[in-house]
């Protein structure tokens, strides 16, 4: 006797599998319980002084007396702002890194949708880094020219971010390419480069730069601290950048460019239409952290002198008049990096779940 | 037809054009470099080495005076450089996976805090964090005359930690030389996966040393640190910059730390829990046995990028002023001028140490991969 199924089975629902509601989590067990009481132990120890700081004895309005021996002097902020996000810019030309940074956000947030990603976007792009370069320097069309020791605050750290990535993409790009290349001079010379730059302390690479830019210049030649910090991050992103997209490479299967090349397309077309795109698909989270860390470096331009966010709060903390409030300034800066940092590795995510259905 | 493996146009002519390029660049550096020198009345050549450094250190693990040499102060900034990575990895480890367990775990409140933490300390630049936590000891804690006393025999000062030490009467030799050779023998046989017998060799070690502790009478002393006149003095002081970058690199390795211990634990496949339970294993054994072997291997590579950062990143203790390799090199720049070798010596050092952290690690994924096939 033979048995055939001539119903489906039930269907039966998964397991549950998940999280507990939050009032089961808190107390459902015994080692839950202790959990919460240690974590409630602590917030009871701190929350109420940061509260009171922050809040109850913060300094909302009034002067420098008035922070003295009170809680967070947020006035202090207020009053210092200009100087923090702009630095030593002349004061009447204010409008001139406000506007550079107006356009870089504004910019950022219009490339964010899909539908945007065209080539007119990049163009923008380039138009509009131009444009930055030349508000902040000046010299042209009646500005007053400002040389790029003056430029300070938001502004640097943002074109510094942006030009690095900028340029150091498509030098990683190629860096990677030579990585992979079937001619072994270009192999050694792309892996002792991208070693030699990853192994190196960015500080010393700043360090280094500031020594041998005179040496390597011919005499009385002069470059800015700001293009020899832009040559070094270049550099750097493009190191790193170089190793992601390598992964990324290594992970497209070969017969994805064979296929292509027999289509007919020509080698560009096969890198750029069908082999980079499904590279990038595939290294989007180390892509993200990679440009975090691009972000996270410009604060150390600092140490060579230049006047990025992090040395402008340096400066205004020394104010004797103010009883040095570095808390508020530090976690104010803390706040930029943090939402821009965290703007893009959120983006990222969303992206990696876009483009995640879209590919297989 | 057959072609040629190698033939002139494709293979040899790309890399003569390439390698004649990077050679006429590197000459014309060479040659602009010199020139400058030259005007400069600049000289290369590492006698300059012995000389006497005529500048101070203000902390370091290894004895230094300014009457020493330059290559002792560069030995000097590299012990302090050592002393910085291998204590932020131990220490950042250490915080790092309880981290990954709390954001893991089905706790609300272990988790939001600890994701908030870690997203907090990840998304900012080191710098700043160091910066803030140099401004709260020596700006927010009190003078050594009011110092704050978290835990009786510590005491918090705007000058720095003061712990109390525990100093051993008697002859403590015997002791000593049994504790370690019972540490290598435990390390040597966990080294070699012998997990069994490394946990009764430490066990009998224990042993072993409580009756010499018996047996020898020794004892315990505590040297507290008594308020001298204008500072602690006695026990172990942390200068306000060591505690920094401590402080700050250590919260801030330990988010990634954090993330690269989650992601090793989330990257084992669900199934691997049902199978080590259907195998009939309790949920302690299948992490132990099953889970983290398994996840240890996934965490290795990012973990060595993870310690290479580290090490880069201890350079940024200079912000806070404490004398690390890249800060004594660059002094010593400033004050001999010979940068082109101050250059190299700093380059082969990082180089050297992150290549051999890279060596160590992959010697320690090599013995993984034996233990998981």
């Amino acid at each position: 006797m033979t048995f055939v199924r001539s119903a489906p089975e039930p269907v039966l629902p998964p397991p549950p599998r998940g999280r507990d509601p939050a009032a089961s989590s808190t107390f459902g067990s015994a080692a839950n319980i202790v959990t919460t009481l240690v974590i409630a132990f602590f917030a009871e120890r701190s929350l109420p002084h940061f509260l009171a700081w922050a809040f109850t004895n913060g300094v909302w309005r009034g002067d420098a007396a008035d922070c003295r021996d009170a809680g967070a002097c947020w006035i202090f902020l207020h009053e210092k702002a200009p100087f923090i996000l702009f630095g030593i810019y002349p004061e009447a030309e204010r409008w001139r890194p406000l506007l550079v940074v107006s356009v870089l956000i504004g910019l950022t947030l219009w490339t964010m949708p899909h539908r945007h990603w065209t080539r007119a976007t990049l163009l923008t792009w380039v138009v509009g880094i131009a444009g930055s370069l030349l508000a902040m320097a000046g010299g042209v069309a009646g500005l007053t020219p400002v040389p790029p020791s003056a430029w300070g605050g938001l502004p640097v750290t943002l074109l510094l971010t942006v030009l690095s990535l900028a340029l150091g993409f498509p030098l990683g790009l190629g860096l990677a390419l030579a990585r992979r290349s079937r001619l072994p001079l270009g192999r050694w010379l792309a892996t002792g480069t991208v070693e030699i730059l990853r192994g190196v302390p960015v500080l010393t690479l700043l360090f280094i730069a500031a020594v041998m830019a005179p040496l390597l210049l011919p005499d009385g030649m002069r470059v800015e601290t700001f293009v020899r910090a832009l040559v070094v991050f270049t550099l750097v992103s493009a190191a790193y950048l170089s190793e992601v997209l390598r992964g990324g490479l290594q992970g497209v299967p070969r017969a994805q460019m064979e296929s292509a090349q027999a289509l007919g397309l020509r080698r560009r077309e096969v890198l750029l239409i069908v082999v980079l795109p499904q590279a990038i698909r595939k290294v989007l989270p180390p892509l993200a952290s990679t440009i975090i860390v691009v972000i996270k470096n410009t604060s150390l331009v600092m140490v060579v002198g230049l006047f990025d966010l992090v040395s402008a709060g340096r400066v205004v903390l020394n104010d004797p008049a103010w009883p040095m409030p570095y808390a508020e300034t530090y976690l104010m800066i803390a706040l930029v990096y943090f939402a821009v940092c965290h703007g893009v590795a959120r983006y990222a995510l969303h992206q990696e779940r876009v483009l995640g259905e879209g590919g297989r | 037809m057959v072609r040629r493996r190698h033939d002139f146009h494709r293979w040899w002519l790309p890399q003569l054009l390439l390698g004649g390029t990077v050679l006429a660049l590197l000459a014309a550096m060479a040659v602009t470099v010199t020139g400058n020198m030259a005007l400069r009345a600049m000289t290369v050549s590492l006698g300059f080495l012995d000389n006497t450094a005529r500048f101070p250190i203000a902390e370091s693990v290894m004895a230094y005076s300014p009457v020493d040499g330059f290559a002792w102060a560069f030995a000097t900034g590299l012990g302090n450089t050592l002393l910085l990575t291998a204590t932020i990895i131990v220490a950042s480890i250490l915080l790092g996976i309880p981290l990954a367990l709390a954001r893991r775990s089905g706790h609300l409140l272990a988790r939001l805090s600890a994701g908030a933490f870690v997203d907090g300390v990840r998304n900012t630049p080191l710098v700043i964090q160091l910066l803030f936590w140099y401004g709260v000891i020596t700006v927010s804690l009190p003078s050594p005359r009011s110092a704050f006393q978290p835990l009786s025999g510590i005491f918090l000062t705007d000058r720095g930690l003061h712990v109390t030490t525990l100093g051993i009467t008697g002859t403590a030799l015997p002791l000593v030389v049994t504790l370690t050779i019972g540490l290598v023998a435990t390390a040597t046989l966990a080294w070699r996966g012998r997990l069994h017998q490394a946990s009764i060799v430490s066990l009998g070690t224990v042993v072993v040393g409580a009756t010499l502790w018996l047996a020898l009478d020794l004892g315990l002393r505590p040297d507290v640190p008594r308020l001298g006149r204008y500072n602690f003095v006695g026990g172990l002081t942390v200068t306000p910059e060591l505690a920094a970058v401590l402080l700050g690199s250590v919260l801030y390795a330990s988010g990634f730390a954090a993330e690269i211990v989650r992601a090793g634990l989330a990257a084992v496949p669900a199934g691997q829990w049902d199978a080590a339970r259907a195998m009939g294993l309790n949920d302690r054994q299948s992490l132990r046995l099953v889970i983290v072997p398994q996840a240890l291997r996934i965490m290795l590579p990012p973990m060595t990028n993870q310690f290479v950062s580290v090490l880069k990143n201890s350079t940024l203790a200079l912000v806070v002023g404490y004398p690390e390799l890249n800060s004594i090199a660059n002094t010593t720049m400033n004050h001999t001028g010979h940068a082109l070798e101050c250059m190299l010596v700093l380059v082969l050092a990082y180089l050297t140490l992150a290549g051999g952290i890279s060596l160590a690690m992959n010697a320690l994924d090599r013995r993984t991969a034996r233990w998981t096939r």
